[in-house]
């Protein structure tokens, strides 16, 4: 029983780290960022190559590809995100135009991966020792991956809601409508919270990399993950993102002991349909 | 309606604008057939994209490169006549959708009218494939599909060929080899079993259960997880607390690489550990960090074949990583087949079909491979790691068999 | 009289494709064959989702029930029969689901289908591996390509039908309420309800019909084939390119599209993805409203 609250909150660190950053792209900068399954994996691959090819420790690669994360999801942003927010009428027409644009960039990644790396399955390995946590052996990547879902989600509860800049992207995403009638620069906050989600998928990515066996055409799992893990928690909500996440990896590891490991998935759909139609705008959404 | 007539009339000025582009599309692929013969054109087509990419570009894509790469080195396929003619290959991406793979073999075979086809990727996609092969007329080496009803296909379509053998094989032999080790004495009667829920997995579970019960074991754990799964620590811990000393895993290689993780970190030592695809690749034990001594699987190679040996380093060479233990030697050896009946029999589909069925090659798998029934048998159906190599460990098969050795020692 | 000579247009156009694979080479046939079947879904999947505006991706979860009830009847029952269960399979299915999420909206409505395709998938496997325990199935029928491209284009003939009867109905006047301001709608006394859970339910039978015709054309069958979410992405794009509020939109949406592919997939096997990709960027930015809406501005523009 405890072995498996265990096993299900760890699972759960990873699904409620790589789902952040996409509840901040989503709430705030309100992108639907089909493609972010695919920063993951192109985070992936940049951590292995580091890795394999230039003998860089994963964590220590963090330190490159963040910032080069950043500087590129602000890039993706400026060139092709920000056109379509100045020309949308209304919120649908955004979210129709930033599903359809991402959807294309999600084909260009995945196609540069594929050009590059070919489409064989990538797996290294490090950081998998066991560590005891309360009796139970769980491995020290898989770990890591809990632990820096609560910091970097303790962070950013700390910056949205006790900075002024925190408060400036809340705003935004409350009122995006009636946020510049405060002298707040929406499309500043905007840009900064898809540069910022960029970047935690990319962590994600790294962490990821570390235990789970990739291809290049793999990142529509992340995205689909993610997305639900986002809607359950309410869009743009970061304690609902880690919650949801952790919820995700109980249920998945409690069906998986009690029930049958070929319901994981199936159950996950039923928990999200279920909820999607109690609480349409998600555990900590406001309605 | 004004708006619904104006659509209308639209439309069809539309249809012959399509009709126009589809004339120039065709124009231009169909130049290759009409010219005087000089070259072979063959054509495939194979997941370079999707889910299937992954499979597809370790086991089937490097062989078909390397083949052609060697077969134009040496100045092309060498006809009856003693001329050499060079290979032109057509390469399409079925992008791991059956009905792009069927499309793309028409359009090989009434488009481009290519001399001979190769196989996809899967058993899916060759059997999908299977009707329109027969019904051209190409011969049609399935390589990498595993299925048990083979002999009910060689006669259903009477040119098909099929490389990988059922998974009756596979567990058969892998019970042998557990009968043998309970009776030494080394191991209990118990067996934790999983395998994931697509065609392969399912395929060998369903053949290993009856197989193992005949044979007077209890299969203690016997679960079936979704292909996208990417955490086994609650899989090993049930397994684990099975007290089944041997674990067996019908696996594809994302399953394989994270199981063997997690039974790393959760100190899962059961004396017999067999999983299915990746337990296979070159780079398994870079993955599993470390030993991977005993770890058992599909395939396997005798490492004091010379034939093998060359071809390994060949692959090495040409595609810069090593094939895998299994699926590919059998790939390779099915086009030695193809090239060694084109030299006998010239370009003529049915007598290239009849040569593949009754005659006798040459290939990395020994001086003397033959088919029996249009199938393959002479595979190594039970592989392990042994001091760094995964060699072939089955009762029976091919000569230059190592002893299994049992239990697996702990992970490092 | 203008109704008159666009239909005598229509069926000499449905004439000439129905007599093409007598003609064409067969690998044109399959061309045709994949080219129907995503113009019917594109239309079919317009014809709910574009007067009501609700992004729709639960289209592989029809269409691989239509292919799946194939699968697993077509040694028992006669084809015909086999096709009649596979609609009823697809009307039941559509109601329940239409029933339960219509009151969703916008991008809830997105996930949700798209997480109702994987659920019925992993319902399907985990059914197929732990009840019946086979998992792949085969379907051997007599057809060959060009029978299933006639049952096919018959079924688009018939969506076409349905879609325009449907826009000339009362119902039709009611869309144009709806999909214009669909609080106004409910105002004037539209049962908005009734009527997206009719679309809903008409759009997916065809699209389950669509699964279940093209099924014999794969002989193998299993989850992870018929329940390929590309089948969803795709039809949906095409259906945007050409514009989903029109009669003939995903038909101008769906054929150029597919040759492209098919073209692409040829020429650049390799970088197909990528030039895909850019398509779409491409596409967002120059005719979000799809080809025929630019097709009027263009006209318009020259006009004034």
């Amino acid at each position: 029983m405890l072995e498996h609250l265990i096993n299900g909150l760890v699972l759960g660190g990873t699904y409620a780290l790589v789902a952040m950053g996409l509840s901040l792209q989503y709430g705030i900068a309100r992108i639907m960022n089909l493609s972010f399954g695919d920063t993951i994996i192109a985070a992936c691959f940049a951590t292995y190559i580091l890795f394999s090819s230039f003998g860089i420790n994963p964590i220590v690669a963090l330190a490159i590809i963040l910032p080069a994360s950043y500087i590129v999801s602000l890039g993706v942003y400026r060139l092709m995100m920000e056109p379509l927010v100045k020309r949308a009428p209304d919120e649908g027409a955004l979210e129709v135009d930033s599903i359809l644009l991402t959807f294309g960039l999600l084909f260009v990644i995945q196609g540069c991966l594929l050009v590059i790396f070919g489409g064989g399955y990538i797996s290294y390995s490090f950081m998998n020792t066991p560590v005891s946590v309360l009796g139970t052996l769980v491995s020290g990547n898989r770990l890591l991956a809990l632990v820096l879902s609560l910091a970097i989600g303790a962070a950013l509860v700390i910056v949205l809601y006790r900075t002024r800049w925190g408060m400036i992207l809340r705003a935004v995403a409350l009122a995006p409508k009636s946020a510049p009638l405060f002298g707040i620069d929406t499309d500043k906050a905007a840009r900064m919270a898809f540069a910022i989600g960029g970047t935690m998928a990319a962590t994600g990515g790294v962490v990821v990399s570390m235990f789970q066996t990739f291809t290049a055409t793999t990142g529509v799992v992340f995205t689909m993950k993610a997305l639900i893990v986002v809607i359950l928690g309410g869009k743009g909500s970061v304690p609902g993102a880690i919650v949801a996440g952790l919820l995700l990896g109980l249920v998945e590891t409690f069906v998986a002991a009690y029930i049958d490991p070929g319901l994981t998935l199936a159950s996950v759909y039923t928990v999200f349909l279920l909820l999607l139609l109690v609480r349409p705008n998600g555990l900590f959404g406001k309605a | 309606m004004k708006n619904f007539l104006s659509g209308a009339m639209r439309a069809p000025r539309h249809l012959a604008t399509c009709a126009v582009a589809a004339l120039a599309i065709t124009g231009s692929a169909t130049g290759l057939a009409a010219q005087d013969r000089e070259a072979v054109t063959i054509g495939y087509a194979i997941s370079k994209s999707g889910p299937n990419a992954g499979g597809a570009d370790m086991t089937v894509t490097p062989n078909y490169e390397l083949w052609i790469e060697e077969v134009n080195a040496a100045g092309g396929l060498k006809m009856p006549d003693g001329t050499r003619l060079p290979i032109e290959a057509i390469a399409y991406d079925d992008r791991s959708s059956t009905e792009d793979v069927v499309r793309a073999i028409e359009r090989l075979a009434t488009q481009d009218k290519v001399d001979l086809i190769l196989p996809p990727w899967g058993t899916g996609f060759n059997l999908a494939i299977a009707p329109l092969m027969a019904k051209f007329g190409y011969p049609h080496l399935a390589g990498a599909a595993v299925t048990d009803k083979a002999s009910d296909f060689v006669e259903r379509w009477e040119s098909s060929f099929w490389f990988m053998g059922g998974s009756h094989d596979y567990v058969s032999a892998f019970t042998e080899i557990l009968v043998a080790e309970r009776e030494a004495g080394r191991i209990n009667d118990k067996i934790s079993m999983v395998s994931v829920a697509d065609g392969f997995g399912i395929d060998l579970v369903k053949a290993a259960r009856p197989s193992f019960e005949e044979a007077g074991f209890d299969i203690v754990y016997d679960k079936t997880f979704p292909p996208e799964t990417s955490d086994f620590a609650t899989i090993v811990s049930e397994a684990s607390n099975s007290e089944a000393d041997t674990f067996v895993a019908f696996t594809y290689p994302p399953h394989s690489f994270g199981l063997t993780k997690q039974a790393k970190v959760a100190s899962f030592n059961p004396e017999i550990f067999y999983l299915g695809v990746g337990a296979g690749f070159p780079v398994y034990p870079n993955i599993a960090g470390g030993s991977v001594e005993g770890v058992m699987s599909l395939g396997g190679i005798d490492p004091n074949n010379e034939l093998n040996s060359a071809y390994r380093a060949k692959h090495e060479e040409i595609i810069g990583r090593a094939p895998d233990y299994w699926g590919s030697v059998l790939i390779y050896a099915s086009l030695q087949m193809l090239e060694q009946a084109i030299e006998r029999v010239g370009l003529d589909k049915e007598a290239i079909t009849a040569e593949i069925s009754t005659g006798t090659f040459a290939t990395v798998l020994g001086e003397e491979t033959r088919l029996e029934n249009n199938q393959l048998r002479a595979i190594n159906w039970v592989g392990q790691w042994q001091d760094g190599a995964f060699v072939a460990v089955s009762p029976e098969g091919s000569e230059g068999l190592a002893a299994v050795q049992l239990p697996k020692p702990n992970w490092d | 009289m203008k109704t008159s000579i666009a239909f005598a247009l229509a069926f000499t156009a449905l004439a000439l494709l129905a007599v093409a694979p007598l003609i064409l080479p067969e690998y044109w046939t399959g061309v045709l064959l994949g080219m129907t079947g995503y113009v019917t879904l594109a239309t079919a999947w317009a014809l709910f989702s574009g007067p009501t505006r609700y992004v729709s991706l639960a289209t592989v979860a029809f269409f691989g029930v239509g292919a799946y009830t194939v699968a697993v009847l077509n040694e028992v029952l006669p084809y015909p029969l086999v096709l009649l269960c596979a609609a009823g399979i697809g009307m039941i299915m559509a109601l329940v689901v239409g029933l339960s999420t219509l009151r969703l909206a916008g991008v809830y409505f997105v996930i949700f289908t798209f997480g109702l395709a994987e659920l019925v998938r992993q319902t399907v496997s985990w059914w197929e591996v732990n009840v019946t325990y086979t998992m792949g199935r085969y379907v051997f029928l007599p057809f060959e390509g060009h029978h299933i491209y006639w049952q096919l284009l018959a079924l688009a003939a018939i969506t076409f039908l349905i879609a325009w009867a449907i826009g000339r109905s009362r119902i039709g006047l009611a869309l144009k309420a709806l999909g214009d301001d669909e609080t106004v709608a409910a105002h004037a006394g539209i049962d908005v309800t009734r009527i997206k859970l009719f679309l809903f339910v008409v759009s997916s039978t065809i699209i389950t019909l669509v699964g279940a015709i093209q099924a014999p054309r794969w002989t193998y069958i299993e989850p992870s084939i018929v329940f390929n979410p590309t089948v969803s992405f795709m039809t949906l794009i095409m259906a945007l390119l050409g514009g989903a509020m029109r009669l003939w939109g995903p038909l101008v949406g769906a054929v150029p599209l597919f040759l492209l592919f098919e073209w692409l997939s040829g020429r650049f096997p390799d970088h197909f993805s990528i030039i895909l990709g850019a398509l779409f960027i491409l596409i967002v930015f120059v005719m979000p409203n799809g080809v025929l809406a630019k097709i009027d501005d263009l006209r318009k523009g020259r006009q004034s």
